[in-house]
């Protein structure tokens, strides 16, 4: 596969490493009366879907960027790359 | 023997001879033979024998098609089993054995499995030798493997060498007969990078097999003349003898060039083969079509094969596949076969064709009807006639040509789950819509069987594939005759009727199939075995699923095809290794100090892809434990060094650093102050140890965080994740600084003085005391830096300079460290000081222990939010019945404590529900006098002193022990504060 | 109709006429007592356990293509019960006990070849963890040898022990493991099956659940409603997929694990052999292949195919292991869809909805414990409480911290 790296171009994908579903950026707050039960789901489940999937990839063998990938599971075609850290300010994280 | 059959013309070169050898009988051919082709010219038809009937097998085909004639190529670590006659190319000095058969060739004793097919029939192993049940293995199977396989490896290390390559171009062309040459010349022209790859060694494809014209020059001088221009033109590259493999995402496509399987031996310095990872916008796949059998009685002797093989035998090898030759078609295509022949002087039987208004000749007689049965046991001798009338006539042939029409070469078009489409025209499968991303499939890979259809396919993928603008150029006149097929594919009544001539599926076992309920293609195929073979059924699938259809009633796209899989010919499993074989299989990571370690004499040791000094043996030390007992005696007494490099180093700094370490590790660093170091303890975020290590202040913006060895890579991944995912406004850079610092343990009494003689600061205990950290020089101004930490237990420090001056460092700290006897000791004396300290490390931090397991519950801070904090608080990873870190000593001290020991109760049974713990990390502990172990105990924090049995009867342990703590030296942590 | 040697022979001698269908291929009726969603090896099995141990009737399996098309169709055919932990190794030996007496219970020869299978050693930390492993397989009743660097030459001459660069020191061997001729598990299964009255509907995609009042009451399908008071779902590949359609996320990932094959050989290779530090393992079938595999793709896929890379890091495994097989050929690559869990164990539970049970989450090692998860999920349809030896496969371990971790690499499904 080839990763669009949106400051590199294109990379083989052989040079980052997978970790799962873009979800993991959305940790819950642990202060959150709620905490073990989104901790939980957080960590635990999936959708785990067959067609688009948003998922996060690391450059381990090149800039050490954390990026979006939305790629389909069942063709493989991706059609977005994002930064993850741009997702993530999207999706209101901060520090 | 002399080359009996061999023809004038064709294209190989007369003027060099190679003298060759097949079962120990010496032959010639000439250069631009193959073995196939050289052994049909001096008679020899029977090459092999077949997987489970051990029936006489001569060539089915001229291609990588092949099933039948698979030989054992070369000898001793070279020999190269099923390796296909048709396309080894002929060289001097060739040597290949026929294969599968006990005894000759000729007399094959497994040939009595022939005898026995009424018992061998599809499945019939699923049916019996289930009695008595131990007789499987001991009886049956070793009798069934011996029989089965096909060639054999020579089990002696390849002597060969494979590389790897990548490859990019806008344009990837994969085959170069008609179509190809053609899209290449118009993507040539225009400019485009463009790959054509053809499996053969000669390109042009079918041109070279067939009598046609292209305008007015033979398709051979056309594929020769396009070639010569293609080879002239930069930014074209033509790859002969390279097999595209297969399809892979985003336009990667896998190809394997034999660079030197057309030699003797490769070209020193030269690989045997290299695999290719071609990157390209677009593909064209220009395969060509693979011709059909006919299924008939008997259709398997040699001497019969495809009517496509005998033309490229004819006109390509100048070889005659016998004097006497008929033709069974149900398609114009045998007649051109019989008419090629003809002129080139063999005499051809008949032709028997079943279509009632099939062409007339002057030149031989043409038959309507139907082959029915053969003769002849090695070989073919007669062929059974059934004329229309129902009169049976006997044809007189050594060869008999078989054309059932063309397969389109769809293969490729499915690697990425595309289906293929039923063509009625063609009555065959023709490439689908979904094809890989960015190919176009041309000529007869696309249903085009002419040579002009060929042309004018290849010229409009071209034009497609680049977005040319503007009308194709006029194309040269080529044949473009209807091959007007008749769909026939087995001859009614036959039984014995081969489909997959390598693996013995008849007709017959097709019926059988359906009879028993496997009904699906793909039940079919794994019942029968069908299309399993070396050609993974590239000339029988077709038959099979043709009467397969007829059985169930259903047209054959109903049925539908089994999934063509990658590669697309067998590849050798070294070309995939490429050069990661032996030493090489891993890269080696080296310390700086790794030759002054080498120097001294250290025995290594792999710790991931590191290489660690794991002792340092002096003479007269007979045993490794010598070496290492001395090591740490020596340090614990005044003062050792270990090169620890290969633990990670992470480089953390800005205004939020701080705080970053705060959510990364579960306890806390905001107070910690600028110049100390912190042990941290980091959980993953399902609340389970992950990694342990310091980070040291350097400064209020800037720490030092290290990582186990094993952990460097995960861990920096984690943090970015953290960094980047999670907390994307965070202040914080983070740099992996593992391959910049060399990094020494200076530890034991006089680790001090030791280093006060190099360090250019102040380190006494008041100015640098236990957990210090600061940046400092040495030597004079080198700049480094200093730790106070202690992995042994010992007063110790570790130190770091820039890479280049480990070596140096190293260096000086031997000559200084001289007057104190200074002893290097490598990873045992290290592992051994730090059981003795009850120091956690990878056996303890194994992926599934906790905080608590570890005994450093407390350290996970509850006032803040770290990594695995929340989830670590789960009820099944706390309370009663947990497993707690605990020391493990022999009562009697002659006793050994292995680690993996599983720890019972001292008068309890042993079994795995009585199970409480067990010993993770072992060693012999000079300074106590005997073994000692740390492990996890249930509740184990409570049962210090208790008595239990440590038992491992993988190896024959069962001793008692005592459960202690896990800090078997130094529990107040004087000496590290001294 | 019992199939033998005497039979073969009397078939031989007649025509074969006789020869039935393994399986019938029913019309599905409008109501089952029980329906397991799945033509598989473990769907198969279960069906097959529920008519035979469990006495129930009225039984069908539902296949939406079939049956066996799944990874019991496309797996590398190895059986073993070398595990570590408690919540698994009483499970696998289970399933080991039930391999070696399966074909003569249902009366098909699978050939279970019981040739061993070895783990290969490469450091000491490695070895201290193999030694707790092979303790804990014994103490569960399960075998288990530890042999030494020789003891494995002797056996395997040709394994690269003298130009390594993670040399041998040892490997832990359980000569009981050894490998099954996959298709044939499920289709003894589903003649055993058959022949004890199980429908076995090939074609009929379950579409839906009908779920009522927190209760499942039956199942829609290409070919139809169908009814039932129990049904089990048994879809490896499909698990998220099939439970998403009763609104169930489940702890898993789907990912692509590839497979491969050589041209036949004369017998080299007597046993299975496992290369972790390589990512390769190793056996060779009866009919001469080698069969051999590695690790993921890594990534989540339902394509049922992977990747050049991972093709050359198995084949760089087999090299550095086996440098002869150099001149090998890979005949074939295929890949299969594993439901890769969150700890690397599988799930046999209950859903929180009533008559809805789940059976998945197998990760890469399915096939060998076909015969006991067919046996421990007819146990739970038919008494609604797990087998004494599944007990800990629970959908609710992962809420409560009592995680089956085998490789301890924590809640990253790709990593298992």
């Amino acid at each position: 596969m080839i990763i669009d790296h949106p400051l590199l171009g294109p990379r083989d994908a052989s040079e980052f490493t997978y970790m799962g579903d873009a979800k993991l950026i959305d940790r819950p707050d642990w202060q959150s009366q709620t905490a073990a039960q989104e901790f939980y789901e957080y960590g635990y489940l999936r959708d785990n879907p067959a067609g688009w999937h948003e998922e996060l990839w690391f450059h381990e063998a090149g800039d050490r960027s954390w990026l979006v990938v939305t790629r389909n599971t069942v063709t493989h075609d991706i059609s977005k790359v994002e930064l993850a850290r741009d997702v993530a300010r999207a999706r209101g994280r901060s520090k | 023997m002399t080359q009996v059959n061999r023809l004038a013309g064709g294209q190989i070169d007369r003027t060099k001879t190679c003298n060759f050898t097949f079962d120990g009988n010496p032959y010639a051919g000439h250069s631009g033979d193959t073995l196939a082709s050289a052994l049909l010219a001096n008679g020899v038809r029977l090459m092999g024998r077949s997987f489970k009937y051990h029936r006489p097998r001569g060539v089915l085909t001229a291609g990588s098609e092949e099933p039948n004639a698979l030989v054992e190529l070369r000898g001793g670590a070279r020999q190269e089993p099923n390796t296909r006659a048709t396309t080894i190319e002929l060289y001097d000095g060739l040597l290949a054995k026929s294969q599968n058969h006990m005894g000759s060739l000729r007399f094959d004793l497994l040939a009595i499995n022939d005898r026995l097919s009424n018992f061998l029939t599809a499945g019939f192993y699923y049916k019996t030798f289930m009695w008595p049940a131990a007789f499987w293995e001991k009886l049956y199977e070793p009798i069934i493997r011996k029989a089965a396989g096909l060639g054999s490896l020579s089990l002696k290390d390849d002597p060969d060498v494979y590389d790897k390559g990548f490859l990019h171009c806008d344009l990837l062309i994969i085959g170069a007969g008609p179509a190809g040459l053609m899209a290449a010349l118009i993507a040539g022209r225009a400019g485009a990078d463009v790959i054509i790859a053809d499996e053969d060694f000669a390109l042009g494809g079918r041109l070279n097999s067939e009598t046609l014209s292209i305008a007015d020059q033979s398709g051979a001088d056309w594929a020769a003349a396009t070639i010569a221009e293609l080879s002239s033109l930069p930014n074209v590259r033509i790859m002969p003898r390279t097999t595209v493999i297969g399809a892979f995402d985003h336009g990667i496509y896998g190809a394997v060039e034999r660079v030197g399987d057309h030699l003797h031996t490769p070209d020193a310095n030269k690989p045997r083969q290299v695999l290719w990872r071609i990157y390209t916008q677009k593909t064209i796949l220009a395969a060509g079509a693979i011709e059909r059998p006919i299924a008939f009685e008997n259709n398997d002797r040699p001497g019969i094969m495809l009517g496509s093989a005998l033309r490229t035998y004819a006109n390509r090898f100048a070889v005659a596949a016998d004097k006497r030759v008929a033709i069974f078609t149900n398609n114009n295509d045998g007649h051109r076969t019989a008419a090629d022949l003809h002129a080139k002087g063999v005499k051809i039987s008949a032709v028997v064709d079943v279509r009632p208004d099939a062409p007339r000749s002057m030149d031989y007689e043409v038959l309507q009807g139907e082959v029915v049965d053969t003769k002849g046991r090695l070989g073919l001798t007669f062929a059974e006639v059934k004329l229309a009338d129902g009169s049976i006539r006997t044809l007189e042939c050594g060869a008999l040509g078989m054309s059932g029409g063309w397969n389109p070469n769809v293969h490729m078009t499915c690697h990425q789950r595309g289906r293929p489409v039923w063509n009625d025209g063609i009555a065959a499968f023709v490439p689908g819509a979904d094809l890989p991303t960015g190919m176009i499939v041309a000529g007869a890979a696309n249903g085009d069987m002419s040579t002009a259809g060929a042309l004018k396919g290849g010229a409009t993928a071209a034009k497609l594939a680049l977005g040319l603008k503007g009308r194709l150029p006029k194309l040269p006149k080529a044949e473009d005759a209807p091959i007007n097929l008749k769909p026939f594919w087995y001859v009614k009544g036959c039984s014995r009727a081969w489909l997959d001539q390598q693996n013995d599926v008849t007709v017959k076992d097709v019926k059988l199939s359906h009879q028993e309920g496997f009904r699906s293609v793909e039940h079919l195929k794994r019942y029968t075995t069908l299309g399993m073979a070396t050609d993974q059924g590239k000339t029988s699938n077709m038959g099979g699923l043709a009467i397969m259809a007829e059985l169930a009633g259903k047209a054959i796209p109903e049925v539908g095809t089994t999934i063509f899989r990658p590669p697309y010919t067998p590849t050798a499993i070294g070309a995939l290794g490429g050069r990661h074989r032996g030493q090489e299989f891993h890269p080696k990571r080296l310390t700086p100090s790794h030759k002054w370690a080498e120097e001294h004499g250290a025995v290594f040791v792999e710790v991931g892809n590191w290489l660690r000094a794991q002792w340092f043996p002096r003479e007269g030390e007979t045993t490794w434990r010598e070496s290492v007992d001395r090591e740490v005696l020596a340090t614990r007494k005044s003062v050792g060094v270990c090169d620890v490099t290969t633990l990670g180093k992470v480089d953390v700094q800005g205004t939020d650093a701080a705080d970053f370490l705060n959510k990364i590790y579960c306890n806390g660093f905001a107070k910690l102050a600028v110049g100390k170091t912190r042990y941290g303890l980091m959980l993953r975020e399902d609340g389970i140890a992950m990694d342990d290590g310091t980070a040291a202040r350097l400064a209020e913006d800037h720490f030092v965080v290290t990582t186990t060895t094993a952990n460097a890579l995960p861990v920096y991944r984690h943090m970015e994740f953290v960094r980047q995912c999670l907390f994307p406004d965070i202040d914080v850079q983070l740099i992996s600084t593992t391959e910049a610092w060399a990094q020494y343990a200076v530890a034991g009494p006089n680790s001090r003085n030791l280093l006060s003689a190099i360090v250019d600061q102040v380190i006494s205990n008041e100015a640098f005391p236990f957990m210090a950290c600061a940046n400092i020089t040495i030597c004079g101004g080198l700049r480094a830096r200093l730790f106070r930490i202690s992995f042994s237990g010992e007063l110790a420090y570790e130190i770091a300079v820039p890479t280049e001056y480990g070596d140096a460092l190293m260096r000086k700290i031997m000559e200084v460290g001289a007057q104190y006897d200074v002893t290097p000791y490598g990873t045992e004396a290290l592992g051994v000081m730090r059981i003795e300290k009850g120091h956690a490390a990878g056996n303890e931090l194994n992926g599934t222990t906790t905080a608590l397991n570890l005994g450093m519950a407390r350290m996970v801070s509850k006032k803040k939010d770290s990594i695995g904090s929340t989830l670590s608080e789960r009820d099944g990873l706390n309370g009663d019945g947990q497993l707690s870190q605990v020391g493990i000593k022999p009562v009697d001290p002659n006793d050994p404590v292995p680690a993996g020991a599983h720890l019972m109760d001292a008068d309890g049974p042993v079994d795995a529900a009585h199970d409480q713990g067990y010993a993770t990390s072992a060693c012999y502990s000079p300074h106590l006098g005997h073994a000692i172990a740390i492990g996890f105990l249930k509740n184990g924090t409570d049962r210090m002193g208790e008595r239990m049995r440590l038992v491992s009867p993988l190896t024959g342990v069962d001793v008692q022990v005592e459960i202690t703590s896990a800090h078997f030296i130094d529990p107040e942590g004087e000496r590290l504060r001294a | 109709m019992r199939y033998s040697g005497l039979k073969v022979i009397k078939e031989a001698l007649t025509g074969h006429k006789e020869w039935t269908p393994a399986w019938r291929d029913p019309e599905p009726q409008s109501e089952y007592d029980v329906i397991v969603i799945g033509g598989g090896g473990h769907g198969l099995a279960t069906a097959y356990y529920l008519a035979k141990e469990y006495e129930q009737k009225r039984i069908a399996v539902l296949e939406k293509g079939w049956i066996g098309g799944g990874n019991v169709g496309r797996n590398t055919t190895i059986i073993r019960s070398n595990y570590l932990l408690d919540g698994n190794e009483p499970f696998y030996e289970f399933s080991l006990k039930l391999w070696e007496g399966l074909e003569q219970d249902f009366n098909y020869n699978a050939m279970v070849s019981q040739r061993g299978i070895l783990n290969l050693i490469h450091s000491d930390a490695q070895r201290d963890a193999f030694i707790r492993r092979g303790n804990a397989m014994l103490l569960n009743g399960a075998d288990a040898e530890m042999l030494t660097t020789a003891q494995i030459k002797a056996r395997y001459p040709f394994l690269n022990t003298e130009d390594a660069r993670f040399p041998i020191k040892g490997g832990l061997a359980q000569h009981r493991g050894g490998t099954v001729r996959h298709d044939a598990v499920a289709w003894g299964y589903a003649r055993g099956a058959d022949s004890r009255g199980v429908d076995i509907i090939q074609n009929c995609e379950v579409t839906g659940f009908r779920i009522e009042n927190g209760k499942c009451l039956g199942v829609e399908t290409s070919r139809g409603f169908i009814g039932a008071k129990k049904v089990g779902c048994a879809v490896a590949g499909s698990s998220s997929r099939l439970m998403s359609k009763a609104e169930m996320r489940l702890p898993m990932e789907s990912h692509v694990l590839q497979a491969f094959v050589s041209e036949g050989l004369k017998p080299v290779l007597p046993g299975v052999v496992t290369f972790g530090a390589g990512h390769f393992y190793v056996s060779q079938s009866d009919k001469g292949g080698l069969v051999f595999g590695g690790d993921l793709d890594g990534y989540n896929s339902y394509a049922q195919r992977g990747n050049l890379p991972t093709v050359e890091d198995v084949c760089e495994g087999g090299m550095a292991i086996f440098p002869a097989f150099g001149r090998a050929r890979l005949l074939r690559m295929w890949g299969g869809i594993m439901d890769m869990s969150m700890d690397g164990s599988p799930i046999i539970d209950r859903t929180h909805i009533d008559g809805l049970y789940f059976n998945g989450g197998w990760c890469y090692g399915g096939f060998k414990a076909t015969p006991a998860s067919g046996f421990c999920f007819a146990h739970l349809l038919a008494n609604d409480v797990p087998h004494p030896t599944a007990t800990a496969y629970r959908f609710d371990r992962f809420e409560k911290g009592l995680m089956i971790d085998e490789k301890g690499m924590g809640n990253q499904p790709n990593l298992h």
